[in-house]
């Protein structure tokens, strides 16, 4: 059994960069169904004390998720330009990626098209 | 669009893709620095300094003020020119697989070269101290015998343990010493490679523009490398025969502890 059961390709033709962003993602696919899991628990419940204390553990995931998510954006230079376009804006979504497309982008970083996306080497070194 | 002004020049889309495979090829063999290093970004061509957290005293501007002044470590910028034949270009639009790129892997050689200087040997020009610069404790020369390098190996490790850091460690290897490593063997027929690897606990990298070899502490938060615009392909100018592109990259690099290397002088 591998690691991770979600390996789509045989894991001795993968780079061990890329199984760690898989870790990463499949990580983030959890944190966030387990928060919708509490949402609808809180909804579900009557009791205020249980509702409160489910809100408390849906919030910590979160957490969670954000810094899994901020350790992915500084693996990935594509990702990380698209976030820094589209995150912490108030413009309506869609009129950002046309901006973004023609070549106006306003997000919160710079352009990244025309990197490399090299990065970090660190866990590919034999 | 931005700096790097790729949709300017006279390159198809998929000529444009295929460059950009090319380089990430030939770049990352050579790219010894950050298999060993921290990488932190990239933090966009706009980013032009790193926070060093500390400040220098300044004169106030009245009576009962203190002043102070931060002080950051300003990002370089490292370029590496070359050309592309326009016959190449429209030879891969026909379908040429073997396109002539000799002068894209040399500018790639250089950039990564020139990266790895800077942060086992420092960039003076650009403010920049390398780990062998900074590192505090003393230089082991590792001498013409490659037979015994698993000594002076071995006696690094031991210094860094002394010292409090942790492993794994690793070795960045000048390409000669590299060479020499990989065909030696000990008495007793071990590989010298696979002995100073089970010393460090961690790669043997082969490291161009390295002068000897470093073993460095890979246990993180140590030696940064911060990218503002990490390697990125651009667009310069051409004429009737030539395109002229660049490799570039903007970074700083500093060492948070400098008895965290011990570099090994040939």
């Amino acid at each position: 059994m591998a690691q991770s059961a979600g390996l789509h390709e045989p894991e001795d033709r993968l780079s061990p960069a890329t199984i760690d962003r898989h870790r990463a993602f499949v990580s983030i696919q959890e944190e966030f169904e387990a928060a919708d899991w509490y949402d609808q628990r809180v909804d579900a419940t009557t009791n205020p004390e249980l509702a409160a204390i489910l809100a408390h553990n849906r919030d910590e995931e979160k957490e969670h998720a954000a810094m899994v998510l901020e350790w992915l954006r500084r693996q990935d230079p594509v990702l990380d330009g698209h976030l820094r376009t589209y995150l912490f804006s108030s413009e309506p979504v869609t009129e950002i990626e046309t901006e973004a497309e023609s070549g106006n982008a306003t997000g919160a970083g710079g352009d990244f098209s025309g990197a490399l996306g090299i990065g970090s080497l660190k866990a590919v070194a034999p | 669009m931005n700096h790097l002004l790729r949709s300017h020049a006279p390159i198809t889309d998929d000529a444009w893709a295929e460059l950009d495979r090319e380089v990430q090829q030939r770049i990352v063999p050579p790219l010894a620095a950050r298999k060993l290093v921290d990488f932190a970004g990239p933090k966009g061509w706009e980013h032009s300094a790193t926070n060093l957290g500390r400040v220098s005293p300044v004169d106030a501007p009245g009576d009962g003020l203190f002043a102070h002044q931060r002080r950051v470590l300003p990002l370089a910028e490292l370029r590496a020119d070359f050309t592309v034949s326009r016959s190449e270009l429209l030879d891969f639009s026909r379908g040429a697989a073997d396109l002539d790129l000799g002068a894209l892997d040399a500018a790639a050689r250089r950039i990564a070269e020139a990266e790895n200087v800077a942060v086992f040997h420092g960039w003076a020009a650009a403010g920049i101290v390398g780990i062998t610069e900074a590192a505090t404790s003393e230089p082991i020369e590792l001498g013409a015998d490659v037979a015994k390098y698993p000594r002076h190996v071995a006696k690094a490790v031991e210094t860094l343990l002394s010292a409090g850091i942790s492993g794994p460690y690793g070795l960045a290897l000048g390409p000669e010493g590299y060479t020499e490593v990989v065909e030696t063997t000990e008495h007793g027929g071990l590989i010298v490679f696979d002995h100073l690897r089970e010393i460090l606990g961690g790669p043997i990298v082969w490291a161009p523009g390295v002068v000897g070899a470093v073993v460095v502490s890979l246990r993180g938060d140590d030696f940064v490398l911060e990218s503002g615009q990490d390697l990125s392909l651009g667009y310069d100018h051409h004429d009737a025969s030539t395109v002229s592109l660049y490799l570039e990259e903007s970074f700083s690099f500093r060492v948070v502890s400098p008895d965290a290397a011990v570099a090994l002088t040939p």
